[in-house]
């Protein structure tokens, strides 16, 4: 508990930091933290009761987006641990598409979103394709490396025992390849999170990044900031409920989980890597 | 008695030119627990995974209630010497003895007889535990627990008891006596261990170095009920050990290539 508050009494600190500075600079392209919180509440939050205060904005930012980045994402983790589970578990296969898979990883992301630009039609299609496509090879590549680090051992073990073939994929291989797979969820969420921004800048309506792109056009820096900021809350929102999801996932595992030794407690700050 | 199994010149050779096992034949009758004993590398894992079914041998057969092995035989069970590998970390002790019993019977019966497992091998507070939550020796019991709870006809140990210390050995080597009094299971045990093999078998096949040949088969003449202490300083004890050893030491020790 001491922890927690001492992680967000210098988080607020930082922020009163920046609040203290950008006060005594009075620079229009850095408006102050309580500007941006104001900008972001006139954005998002001036509706009325009926609509939980949210204003029509946010319904045309916050769920397009959010609808596009889980979307897509889960449309990755589904493909990925699929084809990632049926390429680990052929050893040849994997030898052959090795560089192939290699080099689509190495691309950098949103070299992509052009070319989907011309592939797609311009919108929600276009961003689910450029997270679909983005996003999947951490899972695909972690899959197979999990599926692929399956003990020898309990295989035989199983095989010994006459355990059916599809119970030894779905109650060994799998959970054997979790861990794995759940640091390729990591990676691949906050990939999503990325490609979700680009795409929605490049050629998009609503979403934040429409938004963010419509707030620089109009050269509205506290709005501009609070997209930014609503963008960094979303991403924070999103890797906490996954790797609460992990926690209970990987409870036996002594890497990750309830008995994951205190020192590692902080570790999604630096999971993103 | 009957016999349980049945190997007849049994040759298994690896990559087209090494031998691991040359021309193995024995039997083991039902009931009995019979001991394999031969120096490190000597082809005995290459033998039980022959039995078990996970390998093909490149010639002769194996026969079990006298039916030819062709694949894995549906009422055996293996206890590898590497437990911390074959037991399951992301399952709790009760479910890793309950696995192989999924979809062959039902709930109540499996989690009965996982139960009654536990109990025999002195596990029964541990169920809920995982497994990496307990000492080698308590892992160990477990995997022998799954093995008890799948009733084989016939439970083959690769050297059950080489990764834990001589202490927790010890006592391990007289649950498997126990259990096999309670229970009645035949049972094929490969160590590398004299002392272990003579302690615990009613019968000591002994294997040559690689390729693997058998060099004896010897009755072990000893109460079957023994003891740690009284049992290994009784003469018959320590003259069939020298006996083994003598064996043993008359082969050559294999070459590593």
């Amino acid at each position: 508990m001491s922890r927690f508050l001492v992680r967000w009494g210098v988080f607020l600190a930082v922020v009163a930091c920046w609040q203290i500075l950008t006060t005594l600079a009075d620079h229009p392209y850095f408006p102050t933290p309580l500007e941006i919180l104001d900008a972001a509440r006139q954005m998002w939050l001036s509706g009325t009761a009926a609509t939980l205060f949210l204003s029509p904005d946010a319904v045309d930012a916050l769920v397009p987006s959010v609808g596009r980045l889980v979307g897509g994402w889960l449309l990755a983790v589904l493909v990925g641990v699929l084809v990632g589970t049926a390429l680990g578990l052929s050893r040849r296969f994997l030898e052959y598409t090795g560089p192939v898979f290699a080099f689509f990883r190495s691309l950098p992301l949103p070299a992509l979103v052009p070319v989907f630009v011309l592939l797609c039609r311009l919108g929600t299609q276009m961003v689910l394709a450029v997270i679909l496509f983005g996003a999947v090879w951490a899972v695909l590549l972690n899959t197979v490396d999990g599926v692929r680090t399956v003990d020898r051992v309990q295989m035989e073990t199983a095989r010994a025992f006459r355990v059916p073939a599809t119970r030894r994929l779905l109650g060994i291989v799998l959970p054997a390849a979790l861990p794995k797979i759940f640091a390729g969820l990591r990676v691949s969420l906050s990939q999503s999170v990325t490609l979700m921004v680009v795409a929605e800048l490049f050629a998009a309506n609503g979403g934040l990044g429409g938004e963010l792109r419509d707030a620089q056009d109009q050269f509205d820096f506290a709005q501009m900031w609070a997209a930014v900021a609503m963008i960094g809350v979303l991403g924070y929102t999103l890797n906490t409920l996954l790797l609460a999801v992990e926690r209970h996932a990987l409870g036996w595992h002594p890497a990750a989980g309830g008995r994951r030794p205190p020192a590692r407690a902080g570790g999604h700050l630096v999971d993103h890597a | 008695m009957s016999t349980m199994l049945e190997l007849a010149r049994l040759s298994h050779v690896y990559g087209g030119d090494h031998a691991a096992i040359a021309e193995l034949s024995f039997t083991v009758d039902t009931g009995e627990l019979a001991c394999i004993v031969g120096p490190s590398g000597c082809g005995k894992s290459t033998l039980l995974r022959a039995i078990a079914g996970l390998l093909a041998p490149t010639n002769g057969s194996v026969f079990l209630h006298g039916r030819p092995v062709r694949g894995v035989p549906d009422d055996l069970a293996v206890v590898f010497q590497d437990y911390s590998r074959s037991l399951f970390p992301w399952l709790t002790v009760q479910s890793n003895v309950e696995f192989p019993l999924r979809g062959r019977v039902g709930r109540t019966e499996r989690q009965d007889r996982a139960r009654f497992a536990l109990a025999q091998v002195g596990l029964a507070g541990a169920a809920h535990k995982h497994p990496q939550q307990l000492s080698g020796g308590m892992q160990q019991r477990v995997a022998l627990a799954r093995a008890l709870a799948y009733r084989p006809s016939l439970l083959l140990l690769d050297e059950p008891f080489a990764s834990v210390d001589a202490q927790t050995r010890f006592e391990l080597e007289d649950l498997l006596l126990r259990v096999h009094a309670e229970q009645g299971t035949t049972m094929l045990l490969v160590t590398h261990d004299i002392d272990e093999s003579v302690y615990l078998g009613d019968r000591v096949l002994v294997l040559s170095g690689s390729p693997a040949r058998v060099l004896a088969d010897l009755t072990v003449d000893l109460p079957r009920t023994r003891d740690q202490i009284t049992t290994r300083e009784s003469e018959p004890f320590v003259e069939l050990r020298s006996e083994v050893a003598r064996l043993l030491r008359g082969t050559p020790i294999p070459v590593a290539f």
